[in-house]
């Protein structure tokens, strides 16, 4: 059900996961919407609809973003990456892996989204991003550490229902620190 | 949700020209509050004009060494930015407080300076609001109230405005900049907020059709010693029942210069100005900071069911003072 | 053929060791679909139009004006919707709430009540035409406060007697040396799993398809067919994932509104709530007004109890929150008194949330012994202790197993509360000051009849086939281990498949009995045919089936005093300036059988301690005097907890044998909630001195005890 463009709607290509979708989308649609509703694509979940819940996070140009407050129209032009872009092939992303491994869910439905915030956060903080959880944000502080309390505050725009908080933080800290040495591997290699 | 048309504005100028053409339409920034209020029903504009890739995503220090913060730096940006950790810590730790890392990577800096309250009754189309409906009534009043104003509130509406980073730009004498279709113009952000009076759906000094270009921070050195302490009703993603910007600077423990801005407890970022005048040339104590604190709340009316907020703005006022100016003599 | 080998093959028992999940692939990757997310060809979408009045009758709806929008396929409402029958008794023994049986006439019961469904092409459209739709209203005055002093209250049944009584209670009040006479609160409370209900209904072939997310298949496919008058036979219901039930997920108006309009307009209709509509579509805990009086001897020992507990419900239907069952398990007195009562008002209907009348119901007791101990002076533990019954205060009937001294002796060990000082208030790092306190918790280990199917296939590996739900539970894995023990195999071995009622009747996903229930069956069935498999080793292309029934060896179990118990800890980190309390760490140490995985046990039972955190500090739904409807009835104003709420919480278990119980499962799914806010509400009274009798403990209530110098109590 593709409605030609009009004054409501526009055709739009949306850059998903590496791979190109033409659609014609109402302009009502939000990217969660289109993402769920259009392309087939239900690993990102509806919580919320309001961007109070998280479970609809997906990266944006890398950055990890609400799709539900994302109008599918102005996602255009966007790289987009929602949960089943995240494994190599049969390869899990690091981060699905510690989720897989140490329990990091029980429902299921918040999963996608934390695992894509898990996987900004991540970022983020290599950036050098501070937190609200930071104790002193001016940049002659340094990076803060990981600390579990960083982990929390940063993964608290993702509410898991459930109650897994305790396992969602061993599986980011535990893909953190992989993460870490890995880039600390490269480092090494690139100075030898 | 009605329909709407949908045009990207590639530049300033294009972007006033689409706002212009129809009396409906509305700029879109990151929609982090916009759309859900579409979405509740709250806002239903004809049209949206997405402003979000206009060239205003620059943070520059001025010439006289203050900031000027582009319309469209996300809220992440902003908080990041080496240069608001250093001269204004308390921004970044404001910034830090709001929403979560999802909403901070899509909000904008103009985008946050009008959203609108979260009065649960302006949000629930079902139920009375004055600023939602004007001359529909404030259930708020004496329904459910106990996170509303205590100060600056007015039977016809107690709203509290949502913004922490607000709330830092107040205490730092923020300008906002914006554009009309006269030219260019700017508001200090004091005199961007009006006023509630019995207009609480008129809520800021932008004329229509006007589009924020940015905010300029004034230098400040006081602010490179500031904070900002937010309370709320449970430890994150969630807004304040009240928060206070503060920066001090302290010699020989006198009082030289402080500012102190608060936050949940009005229609608009409140600057505590009557607290600063307690302070300044004064000792910095405790005694001096609770006696500034009672200046300052003296004006407070509470509701029924929110006096504890008195309790609270006293106490966090207070303790932050007190933390700078330990943090002064360390 | 081939033959299929069980037995000494599989070396190692599974059950009991560590297993992620068998679906934990689907789940990361984001290939696990949801109700909602099973594509349909031809696929309409219902929105549901609530009223915006709390008492009343629909005067009119302007249809026409909705049905001329784009998109807009059909609305149905009270005057034009099928007919449905709701004078019947479910699989669970009650009838069904009337206020699923959506559109059948023209009173509203409650803010939020759907009066009609607009079906559209797209969601888009039919959410603007519902939200188009307009309804005028023959508004009454409506009543939505409960009061303790209600005048309308009266005692219900529920699933337990309304009262009990032994004992005269005022004179062993009055001979008592100490007495505690309180009253808790406990406010409106949501379940607010992750996944909003969803539904879609099709016809195919003159059979009914609804593809749900539910906590019981078979439940709601019966339901259904009673309230529609088909055959059980003539619908099937499916329900592979579930984001989270917490007892919120059986029939709604979701599934009804959804089969109504797939049957009108003859083609596949999804009805999916929003969250919004979950705060008055899918159930509530009920608020609750308690009063505990306990009377002890100087030495805590109790010769007195009282516990009432009284709850609204909706005017059309009666659900009973039996805050006052607690006691008749836990505690004993020569004078032992429990009463739940309820009130009729203007509101939608509450239903089971994770441990109905336990969870308030703790809150209440545990505190008000906490306060016993604290005025006795002696430790809260050892009041417990010396307060242990020897058999069921109420039934008089022998505990099954009653480990809970062991679960405080291992979990006192482990949080360090051997170090504690009794005195209040008096541990302070920087603006904090911090406490510990501890409660019990206890929760019933039932089962229901279930059946399941098992196959022998013939490449050597076996299906179980249950109508089972996994809400997020691990149910799924559970039962594959069970299985793989059963036939002494490898869990590799073993495939689970749940979630459709064409696979016959079994126990819900609910009173912890789900794992336990269909373990059972499990269990049966391998032996029958490990049986088969023995008298003929030659598996046949098909494969062979076998079915179970435990519907007689339920019946056959001796009647016992069954319950899992648990120990909880908690510290917390309290600022008196701001108001603000932080749950820093928390231990349950819990008897609850045999642990069938422990990986996803633990993390079960870690959850339900974090609901109790969750309960304790932040859940409130807030409902407007004036209009009868909820205060801003989002995930933004109805708060749960979020990561940075969450400390340290670790949970884990004591040896738990029921000699007499074939399975050993009790089940871990509600017992980690009991006793959790007192635990914390008793940490905040040692951390500041000030009793906190409702909740949630917010900021503004810590402030106001301190403002008002009641120094003591709030």
């Amino acid at each position: 059900m593709a409605p030609a463009p009009s004054s409501t709607s526009s055709a739009v290509t949306l850059n998903i996961n590496g791979e190109k979708h033409h659609l014609t989308v109402d302009h009502r649609t939000t990217l969660l919407d289109a993402l769920r509703e259009r392309l087939d694509l239900t690993g990102t979940k509806k919580g919320c609809d309001q961007g109070q819940c998280g479970a609809c996070t997906v990266l944006v140009d890398g950055r990890r973003t609400v799709s539900c407050l994302n109008l599918a129209v102005a996602a255009e032009g966007h790289e987009i990456t929602t949960v089943e872009g995240l494994a190599d092939g049969d390869r899990l992303h690091p981060v699905q892996q510690a989720f897989l491994d140490l329990d990091g869910y029980q429902c299921g439905y918040c999963t996608p989204g934390q695992i894509c915030s898990a996987i900004a956060v991540i970022e983020e903080h290599a950036a050098g991003w501070p937190s609200a959880a930071t104790e002193d944000v001016r940049p002659e502080a340094g990076p803060p550490p990981l600390t579990p309390e960083e982990i929390r505050e940063r993964m608290s725009g993702n509410l898991c229902r459930c109650g897994a908080y305790v396992s969602i933080l061993q599986a980011v800290a535990r893909a953190a620190g992989e993460h870490a040495e890995a880039t600390d591997g490269k480092a090494k290699e690139t100075t030898a | 949700m009605r329909e709407f048309g949908y045009r990207r504005a590639r530049d300033v100028s294009g972007a006033l020209a689409l706002l212009a053409a129809d009396p409906d339409a509305r700029y879109l920034g990151g929609g982090t509050n916009l759309v859900d209020l579409m979405k509740a029903g709250v806002e239903r504009p004809a049209h949206l004009v997405d402003v979000r890739e206009l060239p205003l995503d620059g943070i520059e220090i001025t010439p006289e060494g203050g900031l000027r913060v582009g319309a469209t730096v996300t809220n992440s940006d902003l908080a990041a930015h080496p240069e608001v950790r250093r001269r204004y810590p308390a921004l970044a730790q404001a910034v830090l407080a709001g929403a979560s890392g999802q909403l901070r990577n899509m909000a904008t800096v103009g985008g946050n300076l009008l959203q609108r309250t979260r009065c649960g009754y302006f949000t629930d189309v079902s139920k009375p609001c004055n600023k939602r409906a004007p001359g529909s009534g404030c259930p708020a009043v004496t329904g459910e109230h106990h996170n509303h104003a205590i100060l600056g509130a007015t039977d016809h509406c107690v709203a509290v405005h949502p913004s922490d980073m607000g709330v830092a730009l107040t205490a730092f004498d923020a300008v906002v900049t914006y554009e009309t279709p006269d030219g260019p113009a700017e508001s200090p952000l004091a005199d961007f907020y009006l006023p509630v009076g019995d207009t609480p759906h008129r809520e800021t000094a932008l004329p229509p059709g006007a589009l924020i270009t940015g905010v300029v921070l004034p230098p400040a050195p006081v602010a490179a010693r500031s904070r900002y302490r937010k309370v709320r009703e449970r430890a994150s993603y969630a807004f304040a029942i009240g928060s206070v910007a503060a920066a001090l600077d302290v010699e020989d423990g006198v009082v030289r210069d402080v500012r102190l801005a608060l936050g949940a407890v009005a229609s608009r970022p409140w600057r505590a100005r009557a607290a600063e005048r307690v302070l300044v040339g004064g000792p910095a104590d405790g005694a001096a900071f609770a006696a500034a604190a009672d200046a300052e709340l003296a004006a407070a009316k509470p509701l029924p069911d929110n006096g504890y907020k008195v309790t609270l703005m006293r106490n966090l006022m207070v303790a932050v003072l007190t933390e700078l100016a330990e943090e002064a003599t360390r | 053929m081939t033959t299929a080998t069980t037995g000494p093959a599989a070396v190692k028992g599974a059950v009991g060791t560590a297993h992620t999940r068998v679906e934990g692939r689907d789940k990361v990757t984001g290939a696990a679909r949801y109700a909602g997310e099973i594509p349909f060809a031809d696929l309409a979408h219902g929105w549901l139009a609530l009223s915006t009045v709390a008492r009343g009758r629909v005067r009119s709806l302007d249809t026409d004006a909705v049905l001329g929008m784009p998109g807009v396929l059909a609305v149905l409402h009270h005057g034009n919707a099928p007919r449905v029958d709701t004078d019947y008794v479910g699989m669970l023994g009650i009838p069904p709430d009337p206020t699923a049986a959506v559109f059948q006439d023209d009173r509203v019961p409650h803010v939020g009540w759907p009066v009609a469904l607009v079906v559209a092409e797209t969601p888009e459209q039919a959410r603007e035409a519902a939200e188009a739709l307009v309804v005028t209203y023959d508004e009454e005055p409506h009543d939505t406060v409960l009061t303790a002093d209600h005048p309308g209250a009266y005692p219900a049944d529920g699933h337990m007697p309304a009262e009990t009584e032994k004992g005269d209670l005022a004179a062993s009040l009055a001979a008592s040396a100490v007495v505690v006479d309180e009253e808790y609160t406990t406010p409106e409370e949501h379940h607010s799993m992750m996944e909003p209900h969803a539904a879609t209904a099709l016809w195919d072939g003159g059979r009914l398809e609804v593809i749900d997310s539910n906590q019981g298949a078979t439940w709601v496919q019966t339901e259904l067919a009673k309230m529609f008058s088909l055959d059980e036979s003539a619908v099937r219901v499916r329900s592979e994932h579930i984001g989270g039930g917490f007892g919120s997920k059986g029939l709604r108006a979701h599934q009804v509104s959804a089969v109504m309009a797939a049957t009108v307009l003859q083609r596949p209709v999804r009805v999916v709530m929003t969250r919004r509509q979950m705060f008055s579509l899918a159930g509530h805990r009920s608020p609750t007004v308690q009063r505990v009086r306990l009377g002890a001897d100087a030495d805590g020992r109790l010769r007195a109890l009282e516990h009432r507990s009284l709850n609204q419900t909706s005017t059309v239907y009666e659900f009973v929150e039996p805050g006052a069952g607690v006691a008749r398990v836990m505690y004993d007195a020569d004078a032992h008194r429990t009463a739940n009562h309820v009130v009729r008002l203007d509101v939608p209907s509450p239903t089971f949330m994770r441990a109905p009348g336990e969870a308030p119901g703790s809150f209440a007791i545990e505190s008000a012994l906490d306060e016993l101990a604290e005025r006795c002076g002696v430790d809260p533990i050892e009041l417990r202790l010396r307060n242990e019954p020897e058999a069921g205060p109420v039934s008089g009937l022998p505990f099954s197993s009653r480990n809970l001294a062991a679960c405080f002796r291992e979990g006192a060990r482990r949080f360090g509360w051997a170090e504690r000082d009794p005195r209040p208030g008096i541990r302070r790092e920087g603006r904090w000051l911090l406490g510990t306190g501890t409660a019990a918790a206890s929760f019933g280990a039932g089962a229901g009849p279930s059946t399941a199917l098992l196959t022998a296939e013939a490449d050597g590996t076996f299906t179980v086939r249950i109508s089972a739900a996994d809400l997020g539970t691990g149910a799924r894995t559970a039962l594959t281990l069970v299985a793989a023990d059963a036939l002494e195999v490898t869990p590799e071995r073993v495939r689970v498949r749940i979630g459709d009622s064409d696979f016959g009747p079994a126990m819900i996903a609910g009173g912890s009995m789900g794992t336990r229930s269909w373990a059972w069956a499990i269990t049966e069935a391998a032996r029958e045919l490990r049986e088969r498999l023995a008298l003929g080793p030659a598996v046949p292309p098909e494969g062979i089936t076998v079915r179970s029934d435990t519907t007689e060896a339920l019946g056959a179990l001796a009647q016992k005093e069954r319950h899992s118990y648990g120990a909880q800890f908690a510290e917390v980190a309290v600022d008196t300036a701001t108001g603000e309390v932080r749950v820093r760490r928390m231990l349950g140490i819990f008897a609850a059988g045999r642990i069938v995985n422990p990986l996803t046990a633990r993390n079960q039972l870690v959850g339900g301690m974090i609901w109790g955190i969750s309960m304790a500090l932040h859940e409130e739904a807030v409902r407007d005097r004036a209009t009868g409807g909820l205060y801003a009835p989002d995930l933004a104003g109805y708060h749960v907890a979020t990561h940075a709420d969450v400390g340290d919480v670790d949970a884990d278990w004591v040896d738990d044998h029921d000699p007499d119980d074939p399975v050993g499962i009790k089940g871990v799914g509600e017992i980690g909630i009991v006793g959790a806010a007192a635990a914390v509400a008793n940490a905040v009274r040692h951390a500041t001195g000030v009793r906190h009798r409702s909740l949630p403990i917010r900021p503004d209530r810590v402030l106001s005890a301190r403002a008002d110098g009641s120094g003591t109590d709030a």
